[in-house]
């Protein structure tokens, strides 16, 4: 087998595995392929304030629990000294649980999350994944004064619906009509808060024989600070629970609107405390997709996303972001070379300042660049007078370059030009190399062949820098770093390509003309 | 040209067998030159003493200076010598290289007819042990040698300095040759980039084609004006010989041998160069591919180099200097 065969089978060998790793990170766990606008976040804050009894306190909070319409994407708990514990209860819903040996006073529990309005299928409603019919409800035993008017209402709105939702509905309305009658309005005497409502609503549908069953929502909206769960009422078809606002009979929970809970337990309780008090506040966040999508992948439990850079500390991801930009920079430095031609100080010298130009600015990091070098060629000029020694001649430009580079910053400080303190950001040992090869360039074959390169090494790096901050590169490569392997993959390639360098067609171009 | 190959000039180049960068670092350095192989070539010493060993005629040498220390000692290397070459030993491109013509009181005369005094002739030596010339800036070795005393017959065609013969030598067998002659411009060096004209040589008979400099062809010396083609190379069957010969010190599948012609011991083996340049195929107008590519597929080499001269004169007909682009 030729080495070039053997350079494109291993080649197309880690072209494969990147793909398939970027293509399974693209499309099983949904990180995201564009940078992308921020996506809006909403944060809840539940909070739970009660008095405790100088005793043992156990408060138990309802928590929501894949709601239909959203997606948690984060959550935490501020529990001070209290021991804390998260379960299921009665299969849709999670409660938790803190618990102390001694509380008292007013003591105040957090709990925070962060959601996404997320219109897949998956993760479905539990309560209809778990669609066990509940059992038909016993009549109940209306108090006499009552029981003729919830007969007659029943009676009514039987004869103008033809099934259970539409019953519930026609119920609703009727129950909430303005032009009440007399049995309504007993009926409606009997209610006061939302909750009595919903309540008196489910015995009324039981008195149908229909299954029924509290829920609680939250209204999403931006800046609400003393928000509060409202009741909404479900009932069972025969197939699916059907969500009703117990006011105006809607049938569908509206997209700002979060489901808590459901079931007719109340949202919290409290063991050894009293004035229980549950609040919201609701604000709108904006937030990278890419946090969102590395959180919602996490939530996968996939095992790839625990070993991605997403679970280095922030710092190093940040190290990383730059530091992968750099095998981009190297392939494109090879495509310089050796597809075009180009000549440069030093093999990856254009990288490295590049980098340099990221925190700098580009026009700055040019200007600074060239002052620097030009200084430092002057006076490497006279080093050249005085005759030294190699290496104490190189480590005299590298002490040049840093006293030059020190007297810029303090200048432009003075001058009030703050971008002139970017300088101590350029790689010196470079600047130094590049300095002393121009600087034999110039000596051996002109200033104008030294001048060429010098501007020819500014060009690719300037090139270089403007590849290696393209946007969609730099997330694309965080993201999939996977990718890197395509990216040895093409530069093996070509370092089995053996046809000419662009430049040379101009280089030959005498044998061209004939 | 057709308008297609003006689309695409990489395929006419490639019809023309020229050889690019590319390939001839990726198909011949790095296939037939084994890399242990280059310190050999890259060491001009160690080059001279195989040469010597095998009895490849070179230039004598003088002495070598290794440490700072000795360079107080070069007088009593060169005390004999009022002329002589210096030259880094692991030099590259020609870089380096002085040639001292003579002595004055103030120094040394270089080849160019400029003085240099007796310190700055210390710094040069000083900046060669450093590795100021060096491949990778490694301490280096400064060699004194023989200045040679070039042929008569180029003395119309070179402005100071000495005239080499380049030659790609493939498997052993010479496929290309040309005459560098020196120029002004390039300071009576011999190299074609620092602006020496490149003359190709017909591989049969010796005699100078065509010239290139600076990327254009031309048939005179741009310095003294006289006519650069059609020159009778003199010792021509021994040049070829002795570059056949060179492929045996180092067994590198693709080098250049560089060679100069004194006045009084003929054909000077100067070194060999395990990455010689492309520009030999303007100066010879036609490219090396099809030439390179008719050996790679001989499955054997004769050993013996007058063998693998006639292979290189036969082989001359079908891909040198008759195949012009």
């Amino acid at each position: 087998m030729s080495k070039t065969t053997h350079v494109k089978i291993l080649a197309l060998i880690l072209i494969l595995a990147g793909s398939s790793l970027c293509a399974y990170k693209a499309i099983k766990l949904g990180l995201p392929l564009l940078p992308g606008e921020e996506i809006e976040v909403w944060s809840v804050e539940a909070r739970l304030k009660f008095r405790a009894k100088k005793g043992p306190v156990k408060v138990r909070l309802m928590l929501p629990f894949a709601p239909p319409g959203h997606l948690i994407v984060d959550e935490n708990f501020v529990s001070g000294k209290y021991g804390l514990s998260i379960q299921k209860v009665e299969g849709s819903n999670r409660q938790a649980e803190w618990a102390v040996r001694r509380a008292s006073g007013n003591e105040i529990l957090y709990y925070h999350l962060q959601i996404v309005p997320d219109n897949s299928d998956e993760p479905a409603d539990p309560g209809k994944k778990k669609a066990v019919k509940p059992p038909f409800p016993k009549t109940p035993e209306y108090p006499e004064y009552l029981a003729a008017a919830v007969d007659a209402l029943l009676d009514e709105v039987r004869h103008k619906s033809a099934d259970t939702a539409t019953f519930t509905r026609e119920l609703i309305v009727r129950l909430n009509s303005k032009t009440a009658d007399e049995n309504l309005k007993l009926l409606n005497s009997q209610t006061g808060s939302e909750l009595d409502r919903v309540r008196q609503l489910t015995s009324i549908l039981a008195g149908a024989r229909i299954p029924s069953r509290m829920i609680n929502l939250l209204f999403l909206s931006d800046g609400v600070r003393h928000g509060s769960l409202v009741p909404w009422i479900q009932v069972h078809d025969g197939s699916d629970w059907i969500p009703f606002n117990p006011e105006s009979g809607e049938s569908k929970i509206p997209q700002d609107a979060l489901l808590w809970q459901i079931g007719d337990q109340p949202p919290f309780e409290i063991e050894g405390g009293r004035n229980g008090e549950l609040e919201f506040s609701i604000g709108r966040l904006s937030q990278e997709p890419l946090m969102i999508a590395e959180r919602r992948a996490r939530k996968m439990n996939s095992r790839i996303m625990e070993f991605s850079l997403f679970s280095l500390p922030i710092q190093t991801q940040n190290v990383y972001r730059i530091l992968l930009m750099v095998p981009i920079g190297a392939m494109f430095i090879v495509f310089l070379r050796n597809i075009v031609g180009f000549k440069t100080f030093g093999t990856f010298m254009p990288i490295l300042i590049a980098l340099a130009f990221r925190e700098t600015e580009l026009m700055w990091g040019v200007i600074l660049f060239s002052l620097l070098v030009a200084l430092g060629l002057l006076l490497r000029f006279y080093l050249e007078y005085l005759q030294l020694l190699l290496v104490p001649r190189l480590a005299a430009v590298l002490i040049i370059v840093i006293l030059l580079m020190m007297t810029i910053s303090i200048f432009s400080h003075r001058l009030g030009i703050e971008s002139g303190l970017s300088v101590a950001l350029f790689p010196m040992v470079i600047l130094a190399m590049t300095i002393e090869r121009m600087s034999l360039v110039w000596e051996e074959h002109g200033a104008g062949e030294a001048l060429q390169q010098g501007i020819g090494s500014l060009a690719v790096a300037v090139m270089a820098y403007l590849v290696m901050r393209n946007e969609w590169l730099n997330h694309i490569i965080f993201v999939f770093p996977d990718l890197l392997l395509t990216v040895l993959a093409a530069t093996l390639l070509l370092g089995r390509y053996t046809g000419y360098r662009i430049t040379e067609l101009w280089r030959f171009r005498s044998a061209l003309q004939r | 040209m057709s308008i297609l190959q003006r689309l695409r000039p990489w395929r006419r180049l490639r019809e023309l067998g020229i050889l690019g960068m590319n390939q001839r670092n990726g198909d011949y350095i790095l296939r037939y030159n084994p890399r242990r192989n280059f310190p050999l070539v890259d060491d001009k010493r160690r080059t001279k003493q195989l040469a010597e060993a095998a009895g490849v005629a070179i230039p004598k040498l003088y002495g070598v200076i290794e440490i700072e220390h000795q360079i107080d000692s070069l007088e009593s290397i060169l005390a004999q010598h009022s002329d002589f070459v210096a030259k880094p030993s692991h030099g590259s491109g020609g870089e380096g290289i002085l040639v001292v013509t003579g002595r004055s009181q103030k120094g040394f005369r270089k080849s160019s007819g400029l003085i240099i005094s007796q310190a700055e002739f210390k710094h040069h030596i000083s900046n060669i042990l450093s590795g100021m010339y060096s491949l990778g800036g490694l301490p280096d070795a400064a060699l004194f040698e023989k200045r040679v005393n070039f042929y008569p017959v180029f003395e119309s065609i070179s402005y100071q300095g000495v005239p080499d013969i380049r030659t790609i030598v493939f498997r052993g067998i010479p496929v290309m040759a040309m005459i560098r002659l020196p120029t002004r411009l390039s300071d009576g060096r011999a190299n074609l980039h620092q602006g020496a004209i490149g003359v190709g040589i017909n591989i049969k008979t010796g005699i100078t084609l065509s010239g290139v400099w600076r990327d254009q062809t031309l048939d005179r010396h741009p310095d003294t004006g006289a006519p650069i083609i059609g020159l009778q190379i003199p010792y021509w069957d021994d040049i070829l010989l002795l570059t056949a010969r060179c492929y045996n010190l180092a067994r590198l599948g693709y080098i250049g041998v560089d060679i100069v012609l004194d006045r009084d011991l003929g054909p000077l083996m100067l070194e060999l160069n395990a990455r010689p340049g492309l520009s030999i195929q303007l100066a010879n107008d036609f490219g090396l591919l099809n030439c390179l590519r008719k050996i790679e597929k001989f499955l054997v080499i004769p050993e013996s180099f007058h063998d693998r001269v006639e292979i290189a004169k036969s082989l001359a007909d079908d891909c040198g200097s008759s195949q012009k682009f």
